[in-house]
């Protein structure tokens, strides 16, 4: 099976400091990835460099076996690549539809969309809740809500339904439940399942273990800049996971994973 | 593979309990408690109703002081066109507040632009609609150079403006040679200059050509910012710069466009500016920039962008001139006219902030 993202000896550098350090990647069809690393280890920067919001000096990218070079997220995007940002991203004062659509709004049809450039707000807000529901989300009582009265693990699920909606290569999540209490975060790791149920694959940057090895089909160590080793976290423990991330212990040979 | 470690897909063994808990997660509770808080809210949804209950009570509170003479329909449309051209300043710098930005020199544009205008129209003899048309650009431009100072240069908006404010006001001295263009002048080379100080009376009320501009400027206006993805974008600039750009938003592009439609909202200003006062002088509406912000905020604009109505704007015009022509009437003076506007803007940011307190 092609991997959906194959990433080969990837390099980048700012002035003296390298902050990736000849590394692979791989994402394989329909899984959850999990990168874990220290801080510093330079996990953020991999994921950056193949979702195009870094352009790495060297190495190469695959998206689905093909070569790619992104200058920007938005490139990404328009491939099908979401990304779910620790900060999410959202507008807090424009409405659940509005920032579900925010860069590829649906126009209107005929003379007023076309050049009237009238949004098409009805077909927007049934689509967002289309897909709120979906995900068995939330029972809102209006999608013209703004986001700023949503709570926290809400916002979330706005973020994750965003990405949901419009991918169709892989998501990028960014510390998902970092910010969440103990229920909002059970919703959320139960959407992760969800979206991986849909066929479509996920990056998770995490630096919660038990949430980690909850929803991971395999963990992406990274160490020093690079990747260390793909591990199975049926066939590794948390601590184990920490002593190779800080590097305690030795990493196992590299087709453990 | 299986589909989670091993731990079952129930979570961890500290969540069990998370069973027999509320399963209603996502519901948008009522919690408007008290009767201030569901004004809050109320203010909070529709941030132009504090403009116009303002707006109708002072009508009201100066219709009783001054009496009938105020509540003239020749009284109330004079009002409008005092404050037709402030109104479209106020309207371009709508604009720019809402993208968390300020615009000192919206006035300062339309000053220069009117002069060029004049210079073209009136001592080179273009062609009027031309020598308009050269303005509107030239507006535009303007508008283009304080938006790529402030995207591309990465300097703040106020410090960008106060700079262009001096830049285009010396221009302006420099081409009109400190003179003002006579009345007269511009009545025999160009009357097309004046346009918009056209008027027609309807049962006492007499509305300029200026007027009507305004409001199809600001209808125009409200439509892009609200029925567009391109007005969604400025408010989401203006609401949080940072996430606007990883949601996809190209927020440098979008800003420039921002800052030139100003530009070219203040050129047409320009226009009807000679419409209204009937010369050109290099030396008017220097005021004008602090009389827009004025203007804008009272009209419940927020100054931290992304929140507010450009029609509140419109109100907030109303609100100025409705007070001056009603303290003027009841002979209040001068100062004093300007001591009250003073205070409207302080109370209009106080309550702005504790709109937005709502949210925390």
């Amino acid at each position: 099976m092609t991997p959906v993202v194959q990433a080969k000896g990837i390099v980048k550098r700012y002035g003296h400091v390298t902050a990736i350090n000849h590394s692979d990647f791989e994402l394989r069809p329909g899984e959850i990835l999990a990168v874990i690393g220290d801080n510093g280890a330079g996990k953020s920067s991999i994921v950056k460099a193949i979702c195009g919001a870094t352009i790495p000096d060297e190495g190469e990218i695959l998206i689905e076996g093909k070569p790619v070079s992104f200058s920007s997220p938005i490139e990404a995007r328009d491939m099908g690549i979401e990304i779910v940002y620790q900060t999410l991203a959202l507008s807090p004062a424009l409405s659940i539809a509005d920032n579900m659509f925010t860069g590829r709004e649906i126009r209107k049809p005929g003379f007023l969309g076309k050049y009237l450039r009238m949004l098409d707000k009805p077909a927007m807000e049934k689509f967002a809740r289309e897909k709120l529901t979906e995900l068995g989300l939330m029972t809102v009582q209006s999608i013209k809500q703004p986001v700023e009265t949503l709570s926290g693990g809400q916002r979330q699920g706005v973020a994750v339904a965003r990405a949901a909606a419009f991918a169709t290569k892989f998501i990028i999540m960014d510390e998902p439940t970092a910010a969440l209490g103990v229920k909002e975060s059970r919703k959320v790791l139960e959407l992760i399942q969800d979206v991986k149920a849909r066929g479509i694959p996920i990056i998770l940057i995490s630096h919660n273990m038990p949430h980690v090895f909850e929803v991971a089909d395999r963990i992406h160590i990274h160490r020093l800049g690079k990747r260390l080793c793909t591990i199975d976290p049926k066939d590794y423990t948390m601590s184990d996971a920490v002593a190779f991330m800080t590097g305690a212990k030795e990493p196992p040979a590299q087709d453990a994973a | 593979m299986s589909e989670t470690s091993g731990m079952g897909s129930k979570g961890q063994h500290y969540e069990q309990v998370l069973e027999g808990s509320d399963t209603r997660v996502a519901q948008f509770e009522v919690r408007n408690t008290t009767l201030l808080s569901r004004v809050q809210h109320i203010l909070h949804n529709n941030p132009t109703f504090v403009p116009v209950i303002v707006l109708v009570i002072s009508l009201l509170a100066f219709g009783l002081i001054a009496g009938g003479r105020f509540f003239s329909a020749f009284n109330l449309s004079l009002i409008l066109q005092q404050v037709s051209i402030i109104g479209m300043l106020a309207a371009a710098q709508s604009l720019i507040i809402l993208t968390a930005g300020i615009d000192l020199s919206v006035a300062a544009i339309m000053v220069l632009m009117s002069v060029i205008m004049g210079n073209l129209a009136v001592n080179l003899g273009v062609p009027s609609p031309l020598a308009i048309l050269l303005g509107f650009a030239g507006g535009m431009a303007a508008g283009a150079m304080n938006g790529l100072l402030i995207t591309k240069v990465k300097l703040p908006p106020f410090i960008t403006t106060l700079g262009t404010w001096s830049i285009f006001f010396a221009l302006n001295l420099w081409l009109s040679g400190a003179q003002s263009i006579r009345s007269q002048d511009i009545d025999d080379q160009a009357p097309f200059l004046k346009f918009f100080g056209n008027a027609f009376n309807i049962g006492g009320a007499r509305i300029t050509f200026g007027v009507i501009l305004m409001v199809v400027i600001f209808v125009a206006l409200w439509y892009m910012l609200n029925k567009t993805a391109w007005g969604r974008h400025v408010y989401a600039i203006g609401d949080d710069m940072e996430a606007a750009e990883m949601s996809g938003i190209r927020t440098e592009r979008t800003l420039v466009s921002v800052y030139m439609l100003a530009g070219l909202v203040c050129a047409i200003a320009g226009w009807a500016s000679i419409g209204r006062v009937g010369s050109i002088s290099p030396q008017s509406f220097y005021e004008g920039n602090l009389q827009s912000i004025t203007a804008v905020v009272i009209g419940g604009i927020s100054l931290f962008g992304g929140r507010g109505s450009i029609l509140g704007a419109l109100f907030g015009a109303l609100i100025v001139g409705v007070f001056q022509s009603g303290l003027r009437m009841a002979g209040v003076d001068v100062l004093w006219q300007v001591f009250a506007i003073g205070w409207l803007i302080i109370i209009a940011v106080a309550i702005d902030q504790w709109i937005r307190r709502v949210s925390a």
